[in-house]
């Protein structure tokens, strides 16, 4: 679910198919998303899910975005 | 020795038209392109009409990825710019591009950028705000992207003198080339303002009318006149060197033969009574291209009370009885104010005037105003040619710009 929404984001903002896009996909070297392209998709990422990252450095895979969402997710519920 | 200038490209972006041919048109038909504002929701506004750009697309000379990180007004600017290197046949890859340079201004800028982004601020706090707001929202971007565009490496600047700003341009864009700095410059002024903000600032600042029929809005000179009509959009003119111009064949529309740039130096937002300063920067653009009458005035005509009053007086000041001789218009009653950009959308009119023979009209005229009784060329355009024009700017902060243009003749 969390990667379906990220994979919406994602696909929207950079206007690819979003069957290009798995969770090993490097957002940076994969889709040629420059670092101001990736502030716009956390941004995107943090209205859609309500949280916040403080350092968009740690996202490099899909992955690594569906995780992080997932941990905070969890810490707001705990 | 100086040399003379004249315009031999032109490229627009307009509420009557997106492109040259397109904006004649609709200035010789007396198209009104003022429309209810739907690029906002204007429902507690007191400002309910505007000139306002319809179906635009920067298509092919903007990629989705770089429209994305420009403001709206650098994407009229673009746009215009590349219709006027277009129509100069300019091949850049032949050109000295030292020598070819940029003035473009803009009023306000990206101020869409601006109210987005502090929108963003105010909820998400300062993180959210975009690594793009900086170069987005600056005054000076129509310049600085319109160099890079077209590999502009000469002088690159941006003069901004509110709604006198792209007059400005086009005048120290004539005397960069007369004084031999530069061969070609490409000149004018690009404006985006209606927002929510921008339109709230100049409703506050009492300068629009409260009109809500589009057809009733704009009405330069009008006895009923009641503010003026915000507009949007953009203008470029190139203006080069006379016998560069020659030496590639180039088409030629009208020379640029003078220029006055003066100041009131009496009020924020009001121009001086008598028009003392307007008059001075007519007198100094026809002083510079030698002549003391001119066929056609392209107006500033703002259709508030105090411009239409203070810019007729200039007129007949300067040029006593002559002054009911001259053709006069406000193309401002079709396209609205575009502020920034109105200067040279206003010298693209004047030069497609004198190069097409004809008078575009005053549209919405209805009622004389007793003071204002020279000929504005109302509702209907004419036939008429013109040896010399001007196109009259007059702004916020007292600043009065005029450019006077010539007939081509070899």
């Amino acid at each position: 679910m969390v990667f379906e929404r990220i994979r919406s984001i994602i696909s929207k903002y950079l206007e690819i198919d979003p069957d290009e896009i798995t969770l090993e996909t490097r957002i940076n070297e994969d889709l040629k998303a420059d670092s101001l392209d990736l502030f716009k998709i956390v941004n995107e990422i943090e209205d859609e899910f309500g949280i916040k990252i403080e350092y968009a450095e740690i996202i490099e895979t899909v992955d690594d975005a569906v995780k992080f969402v997932q941990e905070q997710l969890k810490e707001a519920q705990d | 020795m100086t040399k003379r200038v004249v315009i031999t490209g032109m490229g627009a972006v307009t509420p009557i038209g997106g492109n040259i041919p397109e904006y004649w048109e609709g200035l010789k038909n007396g198209k009104n392109g003022i429309s209810l504002i739907d690029k906002f929701d204007a429902s507690d506004s007191k400002a309910k009409v505007a000139g306002q750009i319809r179906d635009f697309d920067p298509g092919e000379v903007i990629d989705k990825k770089s429209a994305k990180r420009l403001d709206i007004y650098c994407q009229y600017a673009m746009v215009a710019a590349d219709e006027c290197m277009k129509d100069s046949g300019i091949d850049t890859s032949k050109e000295n591009m030292e020598r070819f340079g940029v003035i473009v201004g803009s009023g306000i800028g990206g101020i869409a950028t601006i109210e987005e982004q502090v929108i963003k601020m105010y909820q998400g706090g300062a993180k959210k705000v975009s690594p793009f707001f900086i170069p987005m929202s600056i005054t000076n971007m129509a310049a600085g992207n319109i160099a890079i565009q077209v590999g502009a490496k000469g002088i690159c600047t941006c003069i901004v003198t509110a709604c006198a700003t792209s007059t400005h341009c086009i005048g120290e864009a004539f005397r960069n080339i007369k004084h031999g700095y530069s061969d070609m410059i490409l000149a004018g002024g690009a404006e985006a303002p209606i927002t929510k903000i921008g339109v709230a600032g100049f409703v506050s600042a009492r300068a629009l009318t409260n009109s809500e029929d589009p057809d009733r809005a704009s009405t330069p000179f009008d006895k009923n006149r009641s503010g003026f009509v915000m507009g949007e959009g953009a203008g470029i003119l190139l203006l080069e060197e006379l016998e560069h111009a020659k030496a590639r064949g180039a088409k030629i529309y009208a020379e640029v033969v003078g220029y006055g740039a003066t100041d009131d130096a009496y009020h924020i937002t009001a121009p001086r009574e008598d028009g003392e300063g307007a008059r001075r920067a007519m007198k100094e653009a026809c002083e510079e291209a030698g002549t003391d009458f001119v066929d056609y005035i392209n107006a500033h005509g703002t259709s508030t009370h105090l411009n239409d009053l203070t810019e007729t007086r200039a007129i007949k000041e300067l040029f006593k009885d002559k002054a009911y001789d001259i053709s006069i218009s406000s193309t401002k009653s079709m396209t609205g104010h575009l502020l920034g950009a109105t200067g040279a959308v206003e010298a693209i009119a004047t030069a497609l005037a004198i190069k097409n023979e004809f008078i575009p009209p005053t549209i919405g005229y209805e009622t004389p105003d007793e003071e204002l009784d020279l000929d504005y060329t109302p509702n209907k355009g004419k036939a008429r040619r013109i040896e010399y024009a001007l196109s009259n700017t007059l702004g916020f902060g007292g600043h009065n710009s005029v450019v006077c243009l010539k007939r081509w003749e070899e």
